[in-house]
């Protein structure tokens, strides 16, 4: 089985958990710029939480669908609408023709299908890597016109299907992602007591050339005592980098794997879902936390996964 | 040894303080990453090395609270591992004018003609120091002194899969089509990342490559 897109929106792409263990080939994990959404809508529809979804950006995206799946969305603020019937985020909704997918406020939103979608792995992975070009749909972003193949769904799947009254399900997700909150960070082997007056004085604003590699930031200039390269080494999601210009760059899950630029701070890990809501002209703050705060605050939030997954696992398994 | 956190979810560890020479350390940082992934320790899901250092990554909920004593514990029993062999690759590289792009900004900024550039460029014998800034890229350690020219003032928008370049004090191959801003000497018909095969990548950290002359003719030869 397949789904039709109808209408392909910005940038949308085959996405899932991405791809671990590859960094010394110089593969970069990519995969959802949020991974906790997409791993909750998975949840949600009863497929394993790495599945393949759709990460969608903006424009409005139409799918024809030619069985009946389920589906379940998490991200920022969208409009998902299966004939009349609005789907709440991190809901599920019973599907057998259209949906259509449209950004409110926006920001980037995953969306989970029943079955997942069943392009070929490559390298261990279904996540499309925009800039090597390999992975999703013949490594590039949907258009409209395309087809893709979709798996088949788990027991599982089938049995939350059944229990979902009139389209839409009675139960939900939690959802952890809040706008407008300051970015958590935490200190960077770079750090210094000026650069970080500096970083957590200000509100900066998401330049134009951001992508799924980064959130290239505007403000007042961040003069660093040592603006020459430093020897290339790892980098990773929610390093802040802070190339000569001064101006911070927050690297996201598409980010290379090394970087010669001082690392100033880390956002933590439970906040780049957030990160990954940020558009062009948002602003953002950020907030200094010791790394012992970002471990707990981690542990929590898979603590409270795990403890979503089971409670569904008792429901429907 | 000096361990640093990078983010919450991975430890980056400094060797450069051990051996004060390049080859050396590389050595050092190899035998290091080697032994991290070979100890398999909860939690690790990768282990990535560059110049001086090693990265280890972890999936936080999985990993023990000592990680970082056992880091480094194995890392100061990892030694210099001598390795028997170094695995060598020869590159054959086109330095034609259609795709040696920067040839005369080398030129004017080392005052050395075009054949020699070329001459120097394809004598060295170069260290992969690590594979890195997009997949199958190598940082090519060994470039000749004279050759040490700065990057682009403004990075093109597009260099051509297969391009070899150099910047500053290092060399390197784009595997694929991308942004870049190193001095294009030359083009290589020879894949650097393939998709398909494992491992994805020509080249691996501690490889000695050379590059060879070949002609356009050859060059056509080798694509097909």
């Amino acid at each position: 089985m397949t789904v039709s897109i109808i209408s392909a929106g910005f940038q949308t792409t085959v996405q899932d958990c991405g791809r671990i263990g590859l960094r010394k080939f110089g593969v970069t994990p990519g995969g959802a710029l949020d991974p906790i959404s997409l791993r909750l809508a998975n949840l949600l529809v009863g497929n394993l939480e790495c599945t393949a979804g759709l990460e969608c950006v903006s424009g409005r995206l139409r799918l024809r669908f030619h069985d009946e799946r389920i589906l379940a969305w998490s991200g920022g603020e969208f409009e998902v609408r299966v004939g009349d019937n609005l789907v709440p985020i991190l809901h599920c909704a019973r599907v057998s023709t259209d949906i259509e997918i449209l950004p409110q406020r926006g920001g980037r939103a995953w969306l989970a299908i029943s079955g997942g979608i069943n392009v070929p792995k490559i390298l261990g992975s279904r996540a499309t890597d925009l800039r090597a070009h390999f992975g999703g749909l013949e490594g590039r972003a949907l258009r409209d016109g395309d087809e893709l193949p979709l798996g088949a769904e788990s027991e599982l799947c089938a049995r939350v299907r059944d229990e979902i009254p009139d389209h839409v399900s009675d139960w939900s997700a939690p959802r952890f992602v809040g706008r407008g909150k300051p970015l958590r960070i935490i200190r960077g082997k770079n750090w210094d007591d000026n650069i970080g007056a500096k970083l957590l004085a200000q509100k900066f604003r998401v330049a134009m050339n951001s992508d799924r590699m980064g959130l290239r930031l505007e403000g007042e200039e961040i003069a660093s005592a040592n603006r020459r390269e430093l020897v290339s080494e790892a980098v990773t999601p929610g390093t802040i980098q802070l190339p000569p210009s001064g101006a911070p760059v927050v690297l996201l899950q598409g980010c290379q794997t090394i970087g010669g630029y001082p690392k100033i701070a880390h956002v933590i890990t439970v906040d780049l879902g957030y990160a990954a809501q940020l558009q062009p002209l948002d602003e953002v703050r950020f907030e200094l936390i010791e790394l012992e705060e970002a471990h707990q605050l981690l542990r929590k939030r898979e603590r409270e996964i795990a403890l979503f997954r089971a409670g569904l696992e008792a429901r429907f398994g | 040894m000096k361990i640093d956190a990078l983010g919450d979810s991975a430890l980056i560890i400094n060797l450069a303080d051990e051996i004060s020479d390049s080859s050396g350390l590389l050595a050092r940082v190899l035998s290091a990453a080697a032994t991290i992934e070979g100890a398999k320790l909860p939690g690790v899901v990768d282990v990535t090395s560059s110049y001086e250092s090693v990265a280890v990554f972890f999936d936080l909920p999985q990993v023990e609270p000592d990680i970082e004593d056992k880091i480094h514990v194995l890392i100061a029993s990892a030694g210099v591992r001598v390795s028997g062999k170094k695995r060598r690759v020869q590159i054959p590289v086109c330095y034609d004018e259609e795709f040696a792009l920067d040839l005369d900004r080398v030129a004017n900024h080392t005052s050395l003609a075009p054949d020699a550039i070329v001459a120097l460029h394809s004598s060295a014998e170069y260290t992969v120091a690590c594979i890195g800034f997009m997949p199958g890229f190598p940082f090519l350690a060994g470039l000749p002194q004279p050759l040490h020219v700065p990057r682009l003032e403004s990075p093109r928008t597009k260099v051509l899969a297969g391009s070899v370049a150099i910047a500053n004090a290092q060399a390197g191959v784009y595997p694929l089509e991308s942004p870049g801003g190193w001095n294009v000497l030359g083009r290589t018909p020879l894949q650097l990342f393939r998709v398909n095969e494992s491992p994805p990548t020509l080249l691996r950290p501690g490889d000695c490559v050379q590059f060879r002359r070949i002609t356009r003719a050859q060059f056509d030869v080798f694509e097909q």
